[in-house]
């Protein structure tokens, strides 16, 4: 199990509120563009919270699986989808499975 | 109910440019976000799960037809249509952009609106009875304190930076529908035997993590000592609440910490002391704000009979309309809890229409409950029929109020970054599960309240019924409290047993149910049988 | 240009060392006290006509207890130099100032200007407290 597990680092766009997911070279709203940290995280977060395109960044823990990259927590995984009980303003608004995705 | 004056509308002027400019100073970076942060809580500005979110405060839950329109409008325009009544009587929005916060504050201070102090260390915005000035049980209308109190605790220099948030509740009836005696100060207008007006102090009550009901730390305040009371009781908590600790830092481990008594002593040396500084508005102003909370010209002469020979609409009536004080007349409360719905959710076009209906039908007056529905205070019988069909079109007539389906859920996980569990699926579960309302009404009153953790927003500790969510082990879990009341029988819930998952706490309440049937005797409620028979029962039924 | 020293006094500022509050009753003549958050205020008050100037710490900015201190010092009558020290920020200057501060000793450089600036945030007020201001009810009622 261990050994499937990676690093990404996630955030919110300071101006919209959107989350985002650190894709190496910037930010994107789609958390499968997320991309494994290789290095520390927190001189990214200090250089994109002082640049002012996030705020509330840190580090977690993810996998991956059938749909693509999986939050470890819970909490991450709801903010990678939306609200599960408002799935048509989440961002898999026609999938049934999404909310099963999230337990 | 209260106009703003010049002198009001040059405040929430003033707060409009003031955070125009905190947040052109954020967004140049010349303020970092530790320095931000509690400027834009103290103007309900938070970031949650998904984005930021706006809480708007709605002052003692009383507002006018044309501002409960600039909600639905704000919910269009700057939302994504629709907004969130809360148990604090205020209206959320879910996903609003941080530049866009100074124009709805614009927006909200041009019909006399704001988000001042609806977060943060500070005085948060006064709750009150929503059925103030109609209930038939009233003794005296609360609300000219409550804004007298709103006015005091705006920008008050002193108590902006508390040990942590501090929430006022008021009522002017005994029957409590306010939570009072869980608010860091509960207040109630109660009369003497000369029929003069005072006020009855409670100090130190709370849910979240050490749930507390409030001790009276005086019997008889009179009303035009209120501001220096208060005064006085803040100045001993913000100088000796605890710092050290967030989770010990509200006002009630204070008075628990060095007992009520002490906690009395040191407030009286202090109001006396302020009551040499002349800080207390004069009689006038009490006078002022009380005429503007004047009964509206009711018809007294409006007849009492209607026509309930429609059994769905009769339904209504007897669930959803309360007593008013003036013959003829009905307090409606909107249910937002739909079969299967999100509690306290409103779609804008919803909000307008009932903006629309009391503005008709209403002497232009809501209010927002803390059970999260909305109420047309004074309402004449020959017009609910006509209200009641324009409801029912819009998905808003639910006959459930106070039945197990009138369910109270914060936000939980799909929203609240605080949250350990998700609330709102499980309302949703459980009001699926009791949909039909026969069976609802046959259990009777069920006060039936969830929250996603432990600060309580959900007010689990005074459900008949309460769930509280945690994480376990990173999967969400339920526990299950029965015996709360936030009435004037105030109680808090007990949990009864080890923890559920999402489905098993919808069949363990129903079990609880079943025995409640099984042994209530004639007129009792879920909650009386429970105190009456006790834990044994449900947990043999639940567990067993 | 910003300044770690401003006052909002026409007197020339005390040179007297400042005293610790713990270590007051050590130095009976002292002329300049330093309060820390958890100080209590109101053991200066037999002090108050030899002191002339009167620091209250801010370590954090969310610690609100030097805002009582400073009104109960001026509720009981103290006229000289109350300077906030620390953690001042600007945004905090208007509700400082209305709690009887006249001095700003900020960690970080703040211009006299954004002080002015700060101070003017409010056209009016709805409490009255020991700056003098008239309350709004005050306003009302004349």
């Amino acid at each position: 199990m261990s050994a499937d597990r990676f690093k990404i680092l996630t955030g919110n766009d300071l101006l919209t509120g959107d989350v985002t997911w650190w894709t190496g070279s910037g930010w994107s709203t789609a958390v499968n563009d997320a991309a494994p940290l290789t290095d520390d995280g927190a001189a990214i977060i200090t250089a994109e919270e002082r640049a002012q395109r996030v705020v509330s960044a840190y580090v977690i823990d993810a996998t991956r699986d059938a749909q693509g990259i999986r939050p470890a927590h819970i909490k991450d995984r709801v903010r990678a989808l939306g609200p599960t009980v408002r799935l048509d303003l989440s961002h898999r608004p026609h999938d049934p499975a999404a909310t099963a995705w999230i337990a | 109910m209260y106009q703003y004056d010049t002198h009001d509308q040059a405040m929430v002027d003033a707060r409009v440019a003031e955070f125009s400019d905190q947040v052109a100073r954020r967004l140049s970076g010349a303020l970092a976000e530790d320095q931000f942060r509690p400027l834009r809580l103290k103007n309900g500005l938070y970031l949650q799960l998904h984005a930021y979110m706006l809480r708007v405060a709605v002052p003692y839950g009383t507002l006018n037809a044309r501002q409960m329109r600039m909600l639905g409008d704000i919910a269009d325009k700057y939302d994504r249509g629709y907004g969130h009544f809360t148990t604090r009587q205020n209206i959320q929005y879910n996903w609003i952009k941080l530049e866009d916060a100074p124009a709805i504050l614009a927006d909200l201070a041009s019909v006399g609106m704001h988000a001042i102090q609806t977060s943060g260390n500070c005085i948060r915005n006064t709750t009150a009875d929503h059925f103030a000035g109609a209930a038939a049980d009233e003794v005296a209308d609360p609300r000219p304190y409550a804004e007298l109190l709103r006015q005091w605790s705006t920008f008050h220099p002193e108590f902006d930076y508390l040990p942590r948030k501090f929430k006022v509740a008021i009522i002017g009836s005994d029957v409590d529908r306010a939570a009072m005696k869980l608010h860091d100060i509960g207040i109630q207008v109660v009369t003497n035997a000369a029929g003069e007006e005072g006020l009855r102090i409670h100090v130190g009550g709370g849910m979240g993590r050490t749930p507390m009901i409030a001790p009276v730390i005086r019997d008889w305040l009179s009303p035009l000592q209120m501001v220096s009371y208060l005064e006085a009781c803040l100045r001993v908590y913000n100088r000796y609440g605890r710092r050290d600790n967030k989770y010990k830092a509200r006002i009630k481990i204070l008075v628990h910490e060095i007992g009520a008594e002490e906690y009395r002593r040191q407030v009286e040396q202090e109001f006396a002391h302020i009551l040499t500084l002349g800080l207390e508005p004069p009689p006038a102003e009490l006078a002022r704000i009380k005429a503007q909370f004047a009964d509206p010209a009711f018809d007294r002469a409006a007849p009492v009979a209607i026509d309930l020979s429609d059994p769905d609409f009769a339904l209504w009536v007897d669930q959803n309309v309360h007593a008013h004080k003036v013959q003829g007349y009905g307090i409606v409360t909107i249910s937002l809890k739909p079969t299967g719905g999100i509690p306290g959710d409103a779609s804008a076009d919803q909000i307008r229409l009932m903006a629309d209906l009391a503005r008709d039908f209403s002497f232009d007056e809501l209010r927002v409950t803390h059970a999260q529905n909305i109420v047309l205070p004074h309402v004449k019988r020959t017009d609910l029929h006509a209200i009641w069909q324009r409801l029912d079109e819009a998905g808003l007539a639910t006959p459930n109020l106070d039945l197990i389906g009138d369910i109270i859920a914060c936000p939980g996980l799909d929203y609240c970054s605080l949250a350990n569990a998700r609330s709102i699926p499980l309302a949703q579960k459980i009001s699926a599960r009791f949909a039909d309302v026969e069976r609802q009404r046959d259990l009777g009153e069920l006060k039936l309240k969830i929250s996603g953790c432990i600060n309580a927003c959900g007010h689990h500790h005074a459900g008949h019924i309460g769930i509280l969510g945690v994480d376990r082990k990173g999967v969400e879990n339920y526990q299950l409290l029965f015996g709360g009341s936030e009435g004037a029988d105030t109680s808090l819930g007990s949990i009864i047993g080890p923890g559920f998952s999402e489905d098993g706490i919808v069949d363990a309440i129903e079990r609880a149910t079943q025995v409640y049937v099984a042994q209530r005797t004639d007129g009792e409620r879920f909650l009386d049988t429970y105190r009456r028979i006790g834990t044994a029962p449900f947990k043999d039924a639940i567990y067993g | 240009m910003a300044e770690t020293l401003i006052r909002l006094r026409d007197d020339s500022a005390s040179t007297a060392p400042v005293v610790a509050f713990a270590d007051l009753s050590d130095t009976a003549n002292a002329l300049a006290v330093r309060l820390m958050p958890g100080d209590d205020a109101r053991a200066l008050l037999p002090l108050l006509g030899q002191l002339e100037l009167v620091e209250v710490a801010f370590p954090g900015f969310n610690d609100g207890r030097g805002y009582s201190a400073a009104s109960i010092l001026r509720e009981s009558g103290y006229t000289g130099e109350l300077r906030a020290v620390g953690d001042v920020l600007v945004d905090q200057i208007s509700h400082y100032h209305r709690v009887g501060f006249d001095a700003f000793a900020p960690d970080q450089p703040i211009t006299r200007a954004a002080i002015d600036t700060a101070i003017a945030t409010w056209p009016e007020v709805y409490q009255r407290t020991v700056d003098g201001r008239p309350a709004i009810w005050a306003l009302r009622h004349g």
